[in-house]
């Protein structure tokens, strides 16, 4: 079937098969590898991104389920060349080992300062508790969420 | 790589004409609302439909509103949505407190409740609430609605009362004065199935418990309404000595069986100490309301 889904502002067209998964959609359609295929089973939050502003696992919706929506990958943080705010923040707090959840957790922290700008260390541990860190640098990741809530009003600014 | 086996898509515009499609395609064809739990089936091959319905764009049943007496909850009312709502907070409490441990919050960003319901998995939380809320499952068909009380919905494993060609479209839930509710589940990590869980509804009358409901998670075959409790509570005066009685009769009508989240005396434990907690806490919810 045609699957036409606007991903990161630019519509995306191809026949695929109805099953086909979100996540290879982005992958393997539009050539986005930045969004990583995990689990395959909606638990580690690796393939997160964002659908019309919320985070979804795009392991377990189909593509075809997309289309008439906003798809935003992570590859849609960086903007000529500036880092958005969470990237800056992982960067700055050492929020990444292997960096495999990396994606997932990144696309998560920015929809949540997007629906609330500074919140707490829980907020923030409940926001990312469907992304899993097997490195478990929790501690870090936490770190640098706060650290783009603290830098997102002043980044901001100067756009 | 994980993918369900092949199947055909199509995009509902219309409830009527979900429906048309269900009656048209027969037991082949499944409905997708959240896909969370239909999808990761199909992975493994435990459902193949060979059509998929998709009703996420019949935004008419996705609502809560106050109507008649009653909290009617459309079938694509998502979890977020269950969790924030602050009418549900306040007249129904035990929604807020399961949803609260309802998978996690991206995952609660898609699934719905009705397709909880549908899924019929007895560890499945929101089963539970409703059926100790002694909630009504509005069911429609061609042939227009009918309705089947939570307690008769789920009639198997992964089975419902709903047939083919018909959709679960509202459960509805009746609010009576003197209420109280509370949900307690216990789990490995976060975002996990219960190892336990119970649900609890208390309805008070002058100081004296006139009905209860009570019902349990991932301790049976399906959800276990424990209806010898709930008539032990009827008529009595809420203590503490009653509801351990009642936790007591949770722990005895359950059927847990042994897995990877404990033995079957623990989640017996398990099952009658939550309902013990989850009645303290719906009583002491029900007679302030009262009082």
């Amino acid at each position: 079937m045609d699957v036409s889904i606007s991903i990161n502002g630019e519509q995306v067209s191809r026949d695929v098969e109805p099953r086909q998964l979100l996540v290879h959609f982005i992958r393997e359609t539009a050539g986005l590898t930045g969004t990583h295929w995990g689990c395959d089973t909606s638990n580690c939050g690796a393939c997160v991104v964002l659908m019309d502003g919320a985070p979804v696992k795009s392991c377990t919706i189909l593509a075809a389920m997309c289309v008439g929506h906003e798809i935003r990958t992570v590859e849609s943080l960086e903007v000529d060349g500036r880092l958005d705010p969470v990237q800056q923040g992982f960067h700055e707090r050492h929020a990444l080992q292997c960096g495999f959840c990396t994606p997932g957790m990144m696309m998560t922290a920015r929809a949540l300062l997007d629906e609330n700008p500074n919140p707490t260390e829980e907020e923030i541990r409940i926001a990312i508790s469907g992304s899993i860190c097997r490195c478990t640098g929790y501690k870090n990741i936490v770190s640098a969420v706060r650290w783009a809530a603290e830098h997102d009003a002043a980044a901001r600014q100067e756009v | 790589m994980q993918t369900p086996a092949p199947f055909e898509y199509e995009r509902a515009t219309s409830v009527d004409g979900a429906i048309a499609s269900l009656e048209r395609l027969g037991p082949e064809a499944r409905v997708i609302a959240g896909g969370h739990s239909l999808l990761p089936m199909m992975k493994l091959r435990l459902a193949n439909p060979e059509h998929l319905i998709d009703i996420n764009d019949l935004t008419e049943l996705s609502y809560i509103r106050e109507e008649d007496g009653e909290i009617a909850i459309g079938a694509l009312t998502r979890h977020v949505e269950l969790l924030t709502s602050e009418l549900l907070a306040e007249r129904l409490p035990a929604f807020r407190e399961a949803e609260q441990v309802i998978a996690d919050p991206v995952v609660r960003n898609r699934g719905t409740i009705g397709g909880s319901l549908c899924q019929a998995d007895a560890a499945e939380d929101l089963s539970a609430v409703c059926t100790a809320l002694k909630a009504t499952a509005v069911i429609r068909g061609a042939n227009g609605e009918r309705r089947v009380a939570l307690g008769d919905f789920h009639v198997g494993p992964y089975m419902t009362a709903v047939g083919d060609g018909e959709l679960l479209t509202e459960v509805r839930i009746p609010l009576r004065a003197g209420a109280g509710s509370a949900h307690e589940k216990v789990e490995r990590r976060a975002g996990d199935w219960a190892i336990a869980a119970a649900s609890a509804a208390v309805w008070v009358d002058g100081g004296r418990i006139a009905d209860a409901g009570i019902a349990l998670a991932a301790v049976g075959l399906t959800t276990v309404h424990v209806t010898r409790a709930e008539e032990l509570l009827r008529g009595s005066a809420p203590s503490d000595d009653l509801f351990a009685q009642a936790g007591q009769i949770a722990s005895e009508d359950c059927a847990p069986s042994a897995d990877g989240r404990g033995p079957v005396d623990y989640k017996r434990h398990l099952a009658g100490v939550l309902t013990t907690r989850a009645l303290r806490r719906a009583a002491a919810r029900a007679l302030q309301q009262e009082a």
